[in-house]
């Protein structure tokens, strides 16, 4: 049976693992060679890198990371941020990334999604959401947000997951604006949403604070996958902890 | 020394850091001629299987690889590069393949995730020296919407299930296939490329 997989997720800036609260308020938290070395030993089931340095020379380091984890470290690597076109997305998979997740730049030209489809495979086309709670009084629905995060779009997240698989995303990584950071917990009906519209799997991020949360999201939201960053980066759950927790609750894990 | 077939797709790095990492030197190539004289090949694969063949064909590897794995010189084949091995795929209409075995690359039932993404059990099907010291049922790492169903059944030495049972690994002689990703696969996925390599070695000896 194909098991959930849980994924550390490593903010890099400028070189140095980061994690903050709702996009803002960094702590470093890092090496991002040696957190991913330990994340590999510990039984983590995949990467997912963001650079959030908004530089070329930021983008430029990234690469030299990518090459030295993915000579350390055999198990998949996604890298995402600031990845604007075709020749961004083939750097980094030519460094050693598995996948690429592009969020902005899609937004802007969703062709991209298809270029980089059709030129590398769907696997490898992560397309990562930002999405916001829009309140209503009708059904609930989300708004895209792009550029980190601060700039509303009018896009709905629905629309644009289902846009983005129908142009050859061959995943989602769903992040709500709402709960990310506060350790609260997924937002569940935003997950399941977008998780039962697509035909790709999704993964869940933004929120995680105890192993519930990530329980919760799985069942309930029905992710194929979930992110988290603070929970594993200072300790507060081991990898092993965390897929005891879920094999206990009778969810498919690779232990 | 393992030459790694690049068709200017997948992702070579990480085989070529697999192999060093296991100790070994690799080789990287595009070029026809040295599929021959080669002590062993990888056939990496990502992608689609017809950009993989149509690749192929314009690098005039085709033959070599068939001549290759006729003589039975050590082939390992990994996803696209085991999926090109059989008849035709269904992938994107109807495209032919090498042919070496006779079989359809099929995609999953509807209702499922596509693609197969993430760590999935291979049941050994039978005792092989490609699988020493790896338990059964051990996880590996799969990301593909295809799989294989060779008409010999007698080629399949591993299984997964995903909605229904597929081949995951084929054996045959000194080629070994699998779906999965053995240089994503950690440790596992190290040590099956290991007892290939240790395999292949004791067949030049």
């Amino acid at each position: 049976m194909l098991t959930k997989r849980i994924i550390p997720c490593l903010d890099v800036k400028n070189g140095r693992v980061v994690k903050g609260t709702s996009f803002v308020d960094l702590r470093d938290a890092g090496d991002p060679v040696e957190l991913a070395s330990f994340y590999y030993t510990e039984g983590a089931d995949e990467l997912v890198f963001l650079d959030i340095t908004a530089t070329p020379e930021g983008r430029n380091t990234m690469v030299g990371i990518v090459e030295r984890i993915s000579e350390q470290v055999f198990m998949p690597l996604t890298v995402g941020g600031g990845l604007r076109n075709i020749n961004d997305i083939r750097r980094m998979l030519k460094a050693g990334a598995d996948k690429v997740s592009i969020n902005t730049a899609a937004v802007l030209r969703p062709e991209l999604i298809k270029e980089g489809a059709d030129k590398f495979g769907s696997q490898c086309i992560v397309v990562a959401i930002d999405a916001k709670r829009v309140e209503s009084n009708s059904q609930p629905h989300w708004e895209v947000y792009t550029y980190s995060g601060q700039k509303p779009t009018g896009i709905d997240a629905l629309a644009w997951a289902r846009e983005a698989v129908e142009l050859g995303a061959g995943e989602l990584l769903l992040t709500s604006m709402d709960t990310d950071g506060h350790r609260a917990g997924y937002d569940i009906k935003l997950t399941r949403t977008i998780s039962e519209a697509v035909s790709v799997p999704v993964i869940a991020s933004g929120g995680a604070g105890t192993l519930e949360d990530l329980y919760q999201a799985l069942v309930n939201g029905k992710a194929d996958a979930v992110l988290a960053a603070s929970i594993f980066h200072y300790g507060t759950f081991s990898i092993l902890k965390t897929k005891e927790y879920l094999a206990k609750r009778k969810i498919p894990v690779r232990i | 020394m393992i030459t790694i077939i690049d068709y200017g797709a997948g992702n070579l790095r990480s085989v070529a850091n697999a192999i060093t990492r296991l100790g070994y030197q690799s080789k990287i190539t595009s070029n026809p001629d040295e599929i021959l004289s080669a002590q062993m090949i990888i056939l990496p694969g990502v992608g689609a299987a017809a950009e993989t063949m149509q690749n192929l064909k314009a690098l005039d590897m085709i033959e070599p690889i068939r001549r290759f794995i006729a003589e039975d010189h050590p082939f390992f084949g990994v996803c696209i590069g085991l999926q090109v091995l059989f008849t035709g795929t269904e992938e994107g209409g109807w495209h032919e393949c090498l042919n070496v075995f006779s079989g359809r690359v099929k995609i999953f039932p509807s209702g499922l995730k596509i693609p197969h993404m993430g760590w999935n059990q291979v049941k050994q099907q039978d005792f092989h020296p490609v699988f020493a010291g790896i338990p059964d049922e051990a996880n590996f790492y799969f990301v593909h919407s295809y799989y294989v169903e060779p008409d010999d059944k007698s080629l399949v030495a591993g299984e997964t299930e995903y909605g229904i049972p597929f081949c995951s690994v084929i054996v045959r002689g000194n080629l070994v296939g699998t779906q999965f990703h053995p240089e994503k696969s950690g440790e596992i996925g190290l040590r099956l490329y290991d007892n290939f390599i240790k395999m292949a070695e004791g067949v030049s000896c």
